[in-house]
């Protein structure tokens, strides 16, 4: 007993750990977490996957092998006492017991039949012995609850042996004994060899299978350590469509597949719908809904250049979830295209101030949330990586972002994984496009516009009287170097200028004639970017100026932005993936059958009272003792209702016979 | 015998139950009988083969309850016209609980709510006033004043059940799915565990005790819904959708509540072990009975909760048992309790070991409610902090 205990104790704590423990991961991860010393122990200990380490299924094992042995010992005995009413039971070990009482009896004969009356009328079932000694009626009541002690027991038995069967025990043993070995390379299904696949006769499995839409498959992959296994279905199991739906706070609703199972031995062809909490069952395999993703969508792009004088982009398809190699401006580079994601629903509600009471009690009386939740479109998320291996990741949405009245194409960028994305705005024009900012920026990128640039600003300059004409060649120069340093490196460039050459003192007042400068010639950027592309010039209003400043600071963001293209998204046709989980486990029903058994159990053993009452008569006397498996007030009140009855009924004879 | 009539007259043994049954047996059977029947006949067909069962199995189980504990008879119907009160006065417009003055300050389940934390914190005043003083008039306001409060939480969840459908057809559900309202499901079963206790044994010198730890749940509510808001109501998501959800979650509750009553009776034990409130408190064994009581009601539903959860998850999450967290931890309980039982009914074993048992259990219990909500990833992680 006191083994068992230290064992369970054992059990829990490793399970605690299990819980702590983050279990399954990739062993580098740990590696990482913990350091090459207590990696190797807590790999030795199996700590990565405790409850299937072989220490802990043993000790499991011991407590079920005992657990049956503690049955097998106790059922004799608790079957003769469920059986027997102890009708022999003498005299002295009745009157020993703690609640009994004797009262005289003139008619023995009757008053026992009354009281057998009685007592069956109680529930008690009774058995009437003639002894050497008189007359004894044995009755007993509630014998269920000593089984129920048994069935809890052998509950605890049938749930573990049907875990058993459900567990991968055999598998285990297979990989012991050399037979099967988990594949450790990334390679195509069909290449996988047979000492790692797993036939359809396998007794139970769970796997996973992604399928995209309008696929299908016939296996799938269980996890095992370092590796995994394939394992063979009876069937195919064909994707046609998946769903997902949104509640209007963008909390998501439904998600589920369309999926068509056909045997492969009959060809029978089985239609349905999964939905979590809704799973098909084929042959003995339940399919379960348990993720979903992008399963390659195709996009088209339009690719504009940064840094070049093109203002026009190129096209560019691709398929989400691949990757593909390109060449720009003669660098070889390979886009890896990620996930493809069609809704983007952000909360964008704005911090709240610090509330009143009035507001706070108004807030907690109301149930229903106002939350400002929106759509944001779909978004696509890739990496570029340079012949070196360098990447970076970005993710680009498609549709415009709305902030104060003015609109932008969002892109967000990130040369480590777990970084946030610093996002840039690239403005639209009244169209909705991007080509004005592209040409602006085309412009600014060409050194034989700046000339004419600067000649334009001057001559509006000097017509406004800000500068005189012995000064102009001087403005000209000023103007045409801040365009260069700005399209050597926008606003960073100016300000490393000014780091190095400009005592400090003076850098504020030198920064904003930078500064007025550039939102000058800007403005005249524009106009020459228009006019060259044979376009009417854009009237100045404050819109417009708006947007010219947001288009320098776009600009000048794109040094930051690591790469030489922008990748706007034009149009994409979606393919959903849907995550199966497929499982074969034959114990469940032993496991639901144990259940059973236990719950059964635990109400016998605690609700249902085993009584024992014993009546015998003889030598003008009657003797009524009681047992009962629990000793409390209740048993007392049963006892005090037992003697009344009997005083009662001895009373009753002697008024007949006086 | 006159001691012992007040708890169990003489005839309910000689008789089968039936027959004990008195007029407001038959009558709440009725009533029971009844409201049920309008709600299948209104909203049959919302629900599904299992929730119609489910309904049923509520209705006879409700009835039970009534013939089990007698109290239970007035206490169901009367929470239920308040509820059908605040019901009525919502029509089917939500924005009338901001309007309408008696929804506003009374009927509408936040308003319901605030008036459950208010009448079991004064209760908890009281009952200890009541123990300190040896007043019995303390004491029985402070029992009303439970019965209200449990009362309260019973219209709330009619309430904001009603409150969740008018939000949006496709929101509603029942009001048991997220972290805020099952700490008011765990007040309300807790404080109607311990009424019964109390009328079964005719002592209210435990009630100081029981709802200390209805009044810390009191305060997260509070917490939880002035700080974040948690009273909103959020729709479910898919894993959550289904009607194992309707009895999974009250059974784990029964045996959460079971199993903190039973810790706080362990605490009164132990101070009266060391003869602190001694002459005040029930008797020693008393208080060692009701918690074994306590105790054992609690393991047999979080036996059926669990096993319910692990039938769930097999029809959720594509296996029974994943050795998830939350099924790791309840497990951990569940030999716990199982632990505790067996040294008792089997060992024998009595006296403060088992009350510094029952305390601790508490606080593997409540690891295994919160704990591993705010501290640990997994499957169940559904009513984060």
């Amino acid at each position: 007993m006191r083994f068992a205990i230290s064992l369970l104790t054992i059990i829990a704590i490793a399970s605690v750990i299990g819980t702590v423990l983050q279990q399954n991961q990739p062993y580098p991860n740990y590696a990482i977490e913990f350091g090459d010393f207590w990696f190797q122990p807590f790999q030795w200990l199996g700590l990565f996957d405790v409850y299937h380490a072989g220490w802990f299924l043993g000790i499991l094992a011991f407590l079920v092998l005992s657990t049956s042995l503690c049955i097998y010992r106790q059922l004799p005995g608790v079957m003769r006492d469920v059986r027997q009413y102890r009708e022999q039971a003498s005299l002295k070990s009745l009157r020993a017991m703690a609640h009994h009482v004797e009262l005289p009896a003139a008619q023995p004969t009757e008053l026992l039949a009354q009281s057998a009356q009685w007592l069956q009328a109680q529930g008690y079932r009774f058995k009437q012995v003639e002894r050497q000694d008189g007359t004894m009626l044995a009755a007993k009541k509630g014998s269920l609850q000593r089984l129920g002690y048994l069935l809890a027991h052998a509950a605890i038995v049938i749930i573990c042996i049907g875990g058993l069967m459900d567990g991968n025990l055999p598998l285990k043993l297979q990989e012991i004994f050399g037979q099967k070995a988990p594949e450790l390379r990334n390679v195509p299904q069909s290449q996988i060899p047979p000492h790692s696949r797993l036939g359809e006769a396998n007794l139970s499995f769970r796997g996973v299978l992604d399928l995209p839409e309008g696929a299908a498959g016939d296996v799938v992959f269980l996890n095992a350590g370092r590796g995994y296994f394939v394992q063979e279905l009876p069937f195919t199991l064909r994707l046609k469509q998946f769903h997902i739906e949104h509640y209007s706070t963008g909390q998501p609703k439904l998600f589920a597949s369309d999926i068509e199972v056909t045997d492969k031995a009959s060809g029978k062809v089985t239609s349905a719908t999964v939905k979590v909490n809704h799973p098909l069952i084929v042959n003995g395999i339940a399919i379960y809904q348990s993720s979903f993703g992008d399963g390659g969508s195709q996009l088209e792009f339009a690719a504009w250049d940064w840094f070049g004088k093109q203002a026009a982009p190129q096209t560019l398809n691709a398929v989400s979830q691949n990757s593909q190699a390109i060449e720009w401006n003669g660098k070889p580079l390979t886009l890896e295209f990620g996930d493809f994601r069609a809704f983007n629903i952000e909360n964008l509600a704005e911090a709240a101030e610090v509330p009143g009471m009035a507001k706070m009690m108004q807030d907690a009386r109301q149930v229903k949330a106002d939350k400002k939740v929106k759509n944001v479109g779909p978004s696509i998320q890739f990496k570029v990586r340079d012949a070196q291996g360098q990447a970076r990741e970005y993710l680009n949405y498609l549709a415009p972002f709305e902030q104060d009245g003015r609109y932008y194409l969002m892109s967000g960028v990130r040369s480590e994984v777990a970084a946030p994305f610093a996002f840039v705005r690239l403005p639209l024009d009244s169209n909705f496009t991007l080509d004005t900012f592209m040409r602006l920026r085309a412009t600014l990128f060409d050194p034989t516009a700046w000339p004419q640039i600067a000649r334009r600003t001057a001559d509006k300059a000097q017509s406004e009287g800000a500068i005189s004409a012995p000064y102009r060649p001087e403005f000209e120069q000023s103007l045409n170097w801040v365009l260069q340093r700005f399209s050597e490196g926008g606003f960073v460039a100016l300000e490393r200028f000014l780091d190095d050459k400009v005592p400090q003192d003076k850098r504020q007042a030198v920064a904003q004639t930078y500064i007025k400068l550039l939102q000058g010639a800007v403005i005249d950027a524009m106009a020459v970017a228009q006019t060259r592309a044979g376009l009417p010039e854009i009237a100045l209003d404050e819109a417009h100026y708006r947007f010219l400043m947001d288009s320098l600071v776009a600009v000048s963001a794109s040094f930051d932005y690591g790469s030489d293209f922008y990748l706007q998204p034009r149009s994409f046709k979606e393919v959903k993936s849907s995550g199966f989980q497929l499982t074969r486990s034959p114990g469940k029903n032993l496991v639901y059958l144990g259940s059973l058994l236990m719950v059964l159990g635990i109400f016998c053993m605690f609700y249902i009272r085993e009584n024992r009452i014993w009546i015998w008569a003889g030598d003008g006397r009657v003797l009524l003792a009681m047992s009962a498996n629990r000793r409390d007030e209740q048993t007392e009140r049963e006892f005090a209702v037992h003697t009344d009855k009997l005083a009662d009924l001895a009373g009753e004879h002697k008024e007949v016979q006086s | 015998m006159n001691t012992t009539t007040l708890n169990a007259p003489k005839a309910t043994l000689a008789q089968p139950f039936w027959r004990g049954l008195k007029l407001g047996d038959h009558l709440f059977a009725l009533v029971m009988l009844i409201a049920a029947g309008v709600a299948f006949g209104r909203y049959r067909s919302f629900m599904d083969g299992y929730e119609q069962a489910i309904l049923l199995g509520c209705t006879l189980g409700a009835i039970a309850l009534g013939w089990f504990w007698k109290p239970v008879r007035l206490y169901l119907p009367l929470s239920g016209l308040v509820a059908l009160a605040g019901i009525g006065l919502y029509g089917d417009d939500l924005t009338r609980g901001q309007s309408a003055f008696w929804l506003k300050y009374v009927l509408a389940s936040q308003s319901l709510v605030m008036w459950m934390c208010v009448l079991f914190v004064l209760a908890t005043g009281l009952y200890w006033l009541g123990l300190a003083r040896r007043s019995s008039t303390a004491e029985s306001i402070a029992s009303g004043m439970t019965w209200a409060a449990a009362g309260a939480a019973m219209s709330w969840f009619f309430v904001r059940w009603y409150e969740s459908y008018l939000i949006g057809p496709d929101v509603g559900h029942v009001p048991v799915s997220n972290l805020y309202e099952v700490f008011v499901l765990f007040c309300q079963i807790t404080a109607l565990m311990y009424l019964y206790y109390e009328q079964r044994f005719a002592t209210r010198r435990m009630g100081g005790f029981v709802l200390l730890i209805i009044s810390a749940a009191v305060g997260f509510i509070l917490w939880y819904s002035f700080e974040r808001g948690a009273h909103e109501i959020q729709p479910l998501i898919p894993a959550l959708q289904s009607w194992w959800m309707k009895i999974h979650v009250p059974a784990n509750f029964v045996g959460y509540g079971a199993f903190a009553l039973a810790a706080m009776l362990g605490v009164a034990q132990l101070l009266a072990s060391r003869g602190i409130l001694a002459s005040r408190l029930p008797s020693y064994d008393t208080l060692g009975e009701v918690m074994y009581k306590a105790i054992a009601v609690g393991f047999l539903f979080f036996t059926i909760a669990t096993i319910l959860g692990a039938m769930w998850a097999a029809d959720a999450w594509g296996g029974y048992w994943s050795w998830d967290p939350k099924e790791t931890w309840a497990l951990i309980v569940w030999l716990n309790y199982a632990a505790w039982l067996h040294v008792r009914l089997v060992k024998g074993w009595r006296g403060n070991v088992l009350a510094w048992w029952a305390v601790i259990g508490l606080f593997v219990t409540s690891f295994a409610f919160l704990g591993v909500n705010m501290f640990l990833s997994g499957l169940h992680s559904y009513g984060s902090l």
